[in-house]
């Protein structure tokens, strides 16, 4: 059993607070990612449950048991560096066993636990290589092991693709969510890219000046984001937002006048809001769909690119510039003028204070862990 | 069981403490032990030759000091040597490391052979010019002389201060030249580029770009230069032993004269106030300079 | 200019081709340079070069008008064994020189992991304060510290020289090993702590196997800087005590003739450090100015 939980978690650099309230529970076996924009304090709460920084109030719990007094090496943990911190004057052998020579482990059973681990991780034509003379993502495998050797209770992964180039990364994530399964342990990520966060994930924390902004499945952050900001930050490309006026609100959601116009229903709550309230409306460029009878919004392309299987388009609409993700075959030109709409159940609506007025219906997807074979485990969050 | 160790940071305060206070300690002692006892020695009447002679002198010490022409010709003397050897230093040290930062054969070589005088020890350094270059009958410089028909110069006769100024110069040249060395090798060699693009010959180069970026290293050449100058001893005691007369005398030699010599620690230690306050005030300068590249 | 055809020319003469003006040009100027710099370096390296010269000589040939041209011998090198024990001197320089390194590492290795690694607000000036004592003139202490050594009994001995040098040296040794320490990336010690290491661990496994190179060029500079000492080692030592720069220093009242004498002695006491000197150039330049050029 290895689960974590965090209970009102601040943290205070002098007169800086970084971390400003923290409540988070990890489950079993859970990939868990910290995600968020760079200063949004996901390494440092990685930190503080790594044991390398002090927590300022509140209570981390391993298993159930307290660990804020605990040093690091006593938690159960093992830690992924971004950088890898390898032991340079070390053989990757010897790398992966230091954890076991500190302990007085033998020299047999550490050779042991060592050819397990490299096994897993295919390293062992290098064992006997100093890390100068690994490359990159093989580096990043002998970190991987040395963390796999110690059995620890939850794996900490600090931005450990972030080093490396765009191929070997979406490699790594194949592998990293491989052992994930393999070695069914409970995993902790950090990591600014929301398409690892999105590919690899259980549980998405989504992080923004030391606090959460939301927890949820990556599919229920991108078809129910519960503010503005995880609006914006997941799904790439960047979500569209468009000022709107409610018109009127009902059963069946709310009605809303668009720039330039045109009205659109949007399948939300009212929670209240009137006519004439301002709202914003979130619509992703995937959502937009091209309409040339009868869509409610309309702009200029400016600037077309095609990749083949899609296409962008970035339509200027009077003061705001909007992007539509088109199928590849399109035939629009730049310059030309295009109508566009969304169906009232792909957009969102915001508030003044940027929270989002729910949705009527649950995605289908929306409670789906990223491996969905677990019948036992409950779902969601 | 478990030893509970939590990041170092937050013990931080006793720790640090513990591990700082041998060194810290030792200076301290070090420091202010001598450094009081020297200012409350200027302060007394004590003579080593006259025991009996003791009481607290207020500044009588100083007072005479600051009559004896003794003083004046060594501070005097203090302030040709500091300013010869720095202007022969850091100018020659400039050029030579503009030189040395050129490609060319044996470059390498050429260099190492160069910074050696520094590492050779004063003793060495002083008794060898003085004998084997500087003497006047069978010495290298003579011979030389002679060659090109000029006279043969008895050095440290008819020009001591000079001949010990060669002497220090030799010895501090290399100093400056890997110093500023050092700093010229972090000069972008785009600005250089750059500049000759823009139609700047070798000469403009070397005010335009090299020197302004040289600034701070020279700088930092002269005060430490400065600092350690300011006590040129073994050189002196021995050639000149501080002759002729006074000619050769600065003030840390004068110091040691009064103190070991005469034996009157009074005096002595008066000198010795007064060359701390000297070096303090080039000191405070350095600290700062240090302070600063601490910062990045 | 030429530097830009520096890099499109090889230089190299080429068979057949006949050699612009420009080439001739180039070849001058790195020739130039070559003359120049070769000449600057054997003029300042000369009364070295003609002191160990020396050494090998008798001393009728040593006045003798300079020349290059004679029987090496090595008559002065016994002699300078024989009379005076050399040997003994070498024996103090060497102590004393090492004995001072060693302490000063010892004290000043917690210091600068303390400094480096566990930072408080005073850490900066401690340190700038500890490099201030290294700018206080010996001169000025002269009295009190041949004094206390006077009536301390410390005065010509060794361990009296160690502490005065280890106290000399602490402020460089402290600020060059902080510095070393500081480039060490920190994530690896803390992957130590990761893997259970305690203090004393992450010092004896991670952190001196990677700093020793800086570790190793502190002590030379430590070494070179005691070794090449000659202001206490004048004053407060005589007969037993006296280091080589002592024992160089009495040949400035010799009797009869001495010049070969003096140059094997020198020689043997200056080839150690001319030698460490040179490999250690560039880190000393760290430890020289106290870290203000880099």
């Amino acid at each position: 059993m290895a689960t974590l939980q965090l209970k009102h978690i601040t943290k205070s650099f002098g007169e800086t607070d970084v971390i400003k309230g923290v409540d988070l529970e990890v489950k079993d076996r859970e990939f868990v990612v910290f995600v968020g924009p760079s200063g949004c304090g996901k390494s440092t709460l990685m930190r503080m449950i790594a044991g390398l920084e002090s927590a300022t109030s509140g209570d981390i719990l391993i298993d159930g048991q307290r660990m804020n007094e605990v040093g690091p090496a006593d938690r159960g943990l093992a830690m992924v560096f971004q950088s890898y911190a390898l032991y340079p004057h070390m053989t990757v052998e010897d790398n992966m066993g230091f954890s076991m020579r500190l302990a007085g482990v033998p020299k047999e059973k550490r050779r042991e636990k060592v050819l397990e681990a490299a096994r897993i991780l295919e390293l062992e034509p290098l064992l006997d290589r100093k890390p100068k003379a690994l490359s990159g993502g093989q580096r990043q495998r002998v970190a991987i092991g040395r963390a796999i050797v110690r059995n620890p209770s939850i794996f900490l992964f600090d931005e450990p693709l972030s080093n490396l180039d765009a191929a070997l990364r979406v490699q790594m994530r194949i592998e990293l969510a491989r052992l994930h399964e393999e070695l069914d342990a409970t995993m902790i990520y950090v990591t600014h890219d929301q398409i690892e966060a999105m590919t690899m994930a259980d549980k998405i924390v989504v992080l923004q000046g030391g606090e959460i902004e939301q927890v949820g499945s990556p599919m229920e952050l991108y078809h129910h984001p519960r503010n503005r900001f995880v609006a914006g930050f997941i799904g790439s490309p960047k979500m569209n937002f468009l000022p709107v006026e409610v018109v009127e609100a009902d059963a069946k959601g709310v009605s809303v006048t668009l720039p330039g116009g045109g009205v659109s229903k949007v399948a939300v709550d009212s929670q209240g809001q009137r006519a004439g309230d301002a709202l914003e409306l979130g619509i992703r460029p995937e959502h937009l769909v091209l309409d040339d009878d009868q869509g409610p919004l309309t702009g200029e392309i400016q600037v077309l690119e095609r990749l083949g299987g899609q296409t962008s388009l970035y339509v200027q609409m009077d003061d705001l510039m909007v992007t539509i993700m088109a199928d590849g075959d399109v035939t629009h030109r730049v310059h030309d003028q295009v109508r566009f709409g969304f169906a009232p159940g792909r957009a969102h609506l915001f508030d003044a204070e940027g929270l989002a007025l729910p949705s009527l219906e649950q995605h289908p997807l929306a409670g789906l862990r990223r491996q969905d074979s677990r019948a036992s485990d409950a779902v969601g969050q | 069981m478990n030893k509970t160790r939590t990041s170092g940071r937050t013990i931080g305060g006793l720790r640090t403490l513990s591990l700082q206070a041998p060194a810290v300690s030792l200076l301290f002692l070090w420091m202010i032990v001598p450094l009081a006892m020297t200012v409350w020695f200027s302060l007394q009447r004590y003579n080593l030759l006259m025991p009996g002679m003791t009481g607290f002198a207020g500044l009588e010490n100083y007072e005479y000091l600051f009559t004896d022409p003794a003083l004046w010709s060594a501070m005097g003397t203090t302030l040709l040597m500091v300013g010869w050897v720095l202007v022969i230093t850091v100018v020659g040290g400039t050029l030579l490391a503009v030189l040395f930062q050129q490609e060319f054969m044996g470059q390498g070589i050429a260099r190492v052979l160069a910074i050696s005088p520094f590492f050779v020890m004063p003793t060495v350094s002083a008794l060898v010019w003085k004998n084997m270059m500087m003497h006047p009958a069978n010495g290298v410089l003579s011979w030389v002389a002679e060659l090109f028909g000029l006279p043969a110069v008895d050095w440290f006769s008819s020009l001591p201060l000079t001949s010990i100024v060669i002497i220090v110069a030799w010895q501090w040249l290399p100093f400056a030249l890997l110093i500023l060395l050092t700093a010229m090798q972090s000069l972008d060699e785009d600005q250089v580029e750059a500049a000759r693009m823009d139609g700047a010959g070798p000469i403009a180069i070397f005010f335009f770009i090299t020197l302004p970026h040289l600034k701070r290293a020279i700088s930092v050449v002269i005060m430490i230069e400065m600092i350690f100058l300011l006590t040129i001893f073994a050189e002196i005691f021995v050639t000149t032993s501080g002759g002729p007369g006074l000619a050769t005398t600065n003030l840390a030699y004068l110091i040691y004269i009064r103190a070991l010599l005469d034996f009157d620690v009074g005096l002595a230690s008066a000198g010795g106030v007064i060359a701390i306050i000297l070096a303090n005030i080039v000191a405070i300068f350095l600290v700062r300079m240090v302070a600063k590249n601490l910062e990045s | 200019m030429t530097t830009a055809r520096t890099k499109s020319l090889s230089g190299a003469a080429v068979p057949g081709v006949q050699r612009s003006p420009l080439t001739d040009a180039l070849l001058n100027r790195r020739l130039w340079l070559t003359v120049l710099g070769w000449t600057v370096a054997v003029l300042i390296f000369f009364p070295i070069f003609w002191m160990v010269l020396t050494g090998f000589k008798t001393e009728t040939e040593a006045i003798a008008e300079p020349s290059l041209i004679f029987s090496p011998t090595l008559e002065s090198y016994a002699e300078v064994q024989q009379r005076a024990g050399y040997a003994k001197f070498a024996l103090n320089s060497v102590v004393v020189a090492f004995g001072s390194t060693l302490l000063a590492l010892l004290i000043a290795i917690p210091a600068a992991y303390s400094m480096a690694f566990l930072p408080t607000r005073r850490t900066k000036g401690t340190l700038l304060w500890m490099l201030s004592t290294k700018m206080l003139p010996p001169v000025g202490v002269l009295v009190p510290i041949y004094l206390l050594f006077r009536d301390t009994g410390l005065l010509d001995t060794r361990t009296g020289l160690i502490i005065v040098y280890t106290l000399m040296n602490l402020p460089i040794v402290v600020w060059m090993l902080y510095t070393f320490f500081k480039d060490m990336p920190k994530d690896i010690l803390e992957a130590g702590r990761m893997d259970g290491a305690s203090t004393l661990q992450e010092v004896l496994y991670l952190l001196l196997p990677l700093t020793l190179p800086g570790i190793a060029s502190t002590g030379l500079l430590s070494v070179i800087l005691s070794w090449n000492e000659a202001f206490w080692s004048l004053n407060l030592t005589s007969s037993n005590a006296a280091p080589l720069t002592a024992y160089i220093a009495s040949f400035s009242s010799p009797e009869g003739l001495f010049w070969a004498k003096l140059s094997a002695a020198s020689t043997m006491a200056i080839a150690p450090i001319l030698v460490f000197g040179w490999l250690t150039q560039k880190q000393m330049v760290r430890g020289l100015t106290f870290g203000a050029v880099k």
